[in-house]
């Protein structure tokens, strides 16, 4: 654990309601792990925690929000317990993110230029006209063409491939270590998409940098990405390396999603949907939250939450179908088949 | 820009035609003006002559035509009642009310606008209620009340400040309070409430994102969008506020344009109303417009979407 470049220890982040009797858990018991230079896939569907996971890694949950336990370690300092003043020279320096919406993210009134040369005034005490000049090469960096033009321009006057181009010459303008990327290609349409993915690939090369990426898309997994970690009602329910996951996967949510695809090679293949709802995040059953849904669940799955089970060095899953020896573990308890899991 | 300039002022000249239709109408419904200003015992011959006098016994259109070429030209007719050029009233009576709107502006903006920030940054906190107990006072409280409160305040209990008419700061002070903490919630609420979409946007997130010290996140990525509402309030709200001080002006004896247009509706004097409100109207018009082209200079997508 000591040489990774980020890891997640069991962290939870809840909303907690004003009167404290309501409490959704957004992420719940997450433990991930990422070298530097690599790159993490994490999927779900829409309120899964996939967002929310990424927003409590920068420390930048909404007001409601708090992190309620765990660890967050990057480059071996944990980011939990870090004063505000310091996560915040964290922020757009060493760990930076895009988010989804290249139209609502970059704002208004201020000139590209201003905008992508912020971070480095900031963080690195760049003069104005030093900054400038700076951001005029990020924007080349993200083949933009006539950057010398660019740069004095407002949002507005680029399109939504470019302004989302912009907004990755913002998050690599300190050379972060860590990059998240949350959807960064939904609103994009098919051509700008797979230039875009090419892109961040190649400044992740250049720049050796880790990435964590967010999408609901598996075929972009398959093409970025080294790990992979499916979420479910807030919690990381698979995860391991993304030919793995996807030769064999352990978990039939899993299974569910990557029978989800329409794939290009057989004549006519029934698509699988996966019936019925995500429970209520404030309100979890009482064993595993995919239960209801979940073709396979047996008794015990109704009554008592899987622990996480290592299948084989990282790789886990939150499925009792995964444990050791699914026989035998039915009458274990899970401590002892948390310590058979590690 | 220039195509959207033209339109606006085509916009401008039509408003300005409506309005001064519906107060040339209006003010003829509140009765005949002679009845008050001839002698007692006076005889309809007399009432008649002064009627014909005045040009009351023309039809309402010729009345209007009249009244419309002469306004075109500049001329805005004579007073009833004072029988000098109405112009020369109100230009005696507007260096005062310009004063008394722009003291009670700059309070209305000092007051509104960091209070609006502090209670959308502390939403939910004592500032945020401490800010919403001040607006609602202000917009609730009706200005004689307020004036007369401070009156017994300052002026009986305290003997601090005069309690009417105009001559140093001190005259303007309460005059300008009484009018501008309406003004100062409204620029308050605005403020706030734009305030907080703002914060709630992607790009205040990205700033967030990319570790600016909030004082900058606040202060520059947030403020100036938020700001932009507020401007074009504050342009329109001094022209209303130099426009509808009547009240105000009345309960401090304070001698602007407010109390001319009073005295004008007491003695129906048609020709001070009509300058009054039509000169009102106007100056409220060509605000509206300048903040439109002032906006789509800051705005840059404005300024290209025309």
């Amino acid at each position: 654990m000591a040489n990774k470049l980020l890891s997640l220890e069991n962290v939870s982040a809840h909303y907690v309601s004003q009167q404290g009797t309501r409490v959704v858990r957004a992420v719940d018991e997450v433990t991930l792990s990422l070298d530097a230079g690599e790159t993490l896939g994490i999927v779900g569907e829409s309120g899964s925690g996939k967002s929310t996971l990424a927003l409590t890694i920068l420390r930048l949950l909404p007001k409601a929000a708090r992190i309620v336990g765990g660890r967050i370690m990057f480059e071996g300092e944990d980011l939990v317990d870090k004063p505000a003043a310091e996560m915040r020279r964290v922020r757009g320096k060493r760990i930076a993110m895009i988010l989804q919406d290249p139209m609502a993210s970059l704002n208004p009134l201020f000139t590209i230029g201003d905008q992508v040369g912020e971070p480095l005034r900031v963080h690195e005490g760049a003069s104005r006209s030093s900054a400038w000049q700076r951001a005029i090469d990020l924007i080349k960096s993200v083949r933009i063409a006539s950057p010398q033009t660019r740069v004095a321009q407002f949002p507005h006057e680029m399109s939504g491939g470019m302004r989302q181009r912009i907004v990755g010459a913002i998050g690599m303008s300190c050379e972060p270590r860590l990059l998240i990327a949350d959807e960064p290609t939904t609103s994009l349409d098919l051509t700008i998409q797979a230039q875009y993915l090419d892109l961040l690939r190649e400044l992740q090369r250049t720049h050796g940098l880790a990435l964590i990426f967010i999408t609901h898309n598996l075929g972009i997994v398959a093409k970025m990405c080294d790990q992979l970690a499916v979420m479910y009602a807030g919690r990381v329910v698979e995860q391991g390396p993304v030919s793995r996951v996807f030769s064999q996967p352990l978990h039939p949510y899993t299974k569910a999603l990557l029978g989800s695809i329409p794939r290009m090679t057989e004549e006519r293949e029934q698509l699988t949907a996966i019936d019925g709802q995500p429970p209520d995040l404030a309100n979890l059953p009482a064993g595993c939250s995919f239960a209801a849904r979940c073709p396979a669940a047996f008794a015990r799955c109704q009554v008592e939450a899987p622990p996480d089970f290592t299948v084989e060095p990282g790789r886990s899953a939150r499925c009792w179908l995964a444990a050791p020896t699914v026989h035998a573990s039915i009458d274990q308890t899970i401590p002892l088949s948390r310590s058979a899991a590690s | 820009m220039k195509q959207f300039i033209v339109r606006r002022v085509g916009y401008s000249l039509l408003s300005l035609f409506l309005l001064s239709v519906t107060i040339f109408l209006f003010v003829r419904v509140t009765g005949d003006p002679t009845t008050l200003l001839v002698e007692p015992g006076a005889s309809p011959e007399d009432i008649e002559n002064m009627r014909h006098q005045f040009g009351l016994d023309q039809p309402l259109w010729v009345q209007y035509w009249l009244f419309a070429t002469s306004f075109v030209t500049g001329d805005l007719g004579q007073s009833f009642y004072y029988r000098t050029p109405v112009l020369e009233l109100y230009f005696q009576r507007l260096p005062n009310s310009l004063q008394l709107a722009a003291v009670a502006m700059v309070l209305s903006l000092l007051i509104g606008i960091p209070s609006g920030i502090l209670a959308a940054v502390r939403v939910g906190g004592f500032w945020d209620s401490a800010g919403k107990t001040f607006s609602l006072l202000g917009l609730s409280l009706p200005q004689f009340w307020v004036g007369l409160v401070l009156i017994l305040f300052f002026s009986v209990y305290l003997g601090w400040l005069p309690s009417s008419g105009s001559g140093g700061i001190l005259h303007l002070l309460m005059p300008a309070f009484t009018l501008g903490w309406y003004f100062a919630a409204a620029h308050m609420r605005l403020t706030r409430s734009s305030m907080l979409e703002v914060l709630d946007s992607e790009y205040v997130k990205l700033a967030r994102l990319k570790g600016l010290p909030e004082a900058l996140v606040i202060g520059k990525h947030a403020l100036k969008n938020a700001l932009i509402p507020v401007i074009t309030l504050a342009g329109i709200n001094l022209v209303v506020m130099i426009n509808v001080a009547v009240v105000v002006e009345t309960v401090f004896a304070w001698p602007g344009i407010g109390r001319l247009l009073y005295e004008g509706i007491t003695f129906r004097d048609f020709p001070v109303v009509q300058c009054v409100v039509v000169l009102g109207g106007s100056m409220i018009i060509v605000v509206n417009l300048l903040v439109d082209i002032l906006y789509a200079y800051i705005d840059p997508r404005i300024r290209l979407e025309s």
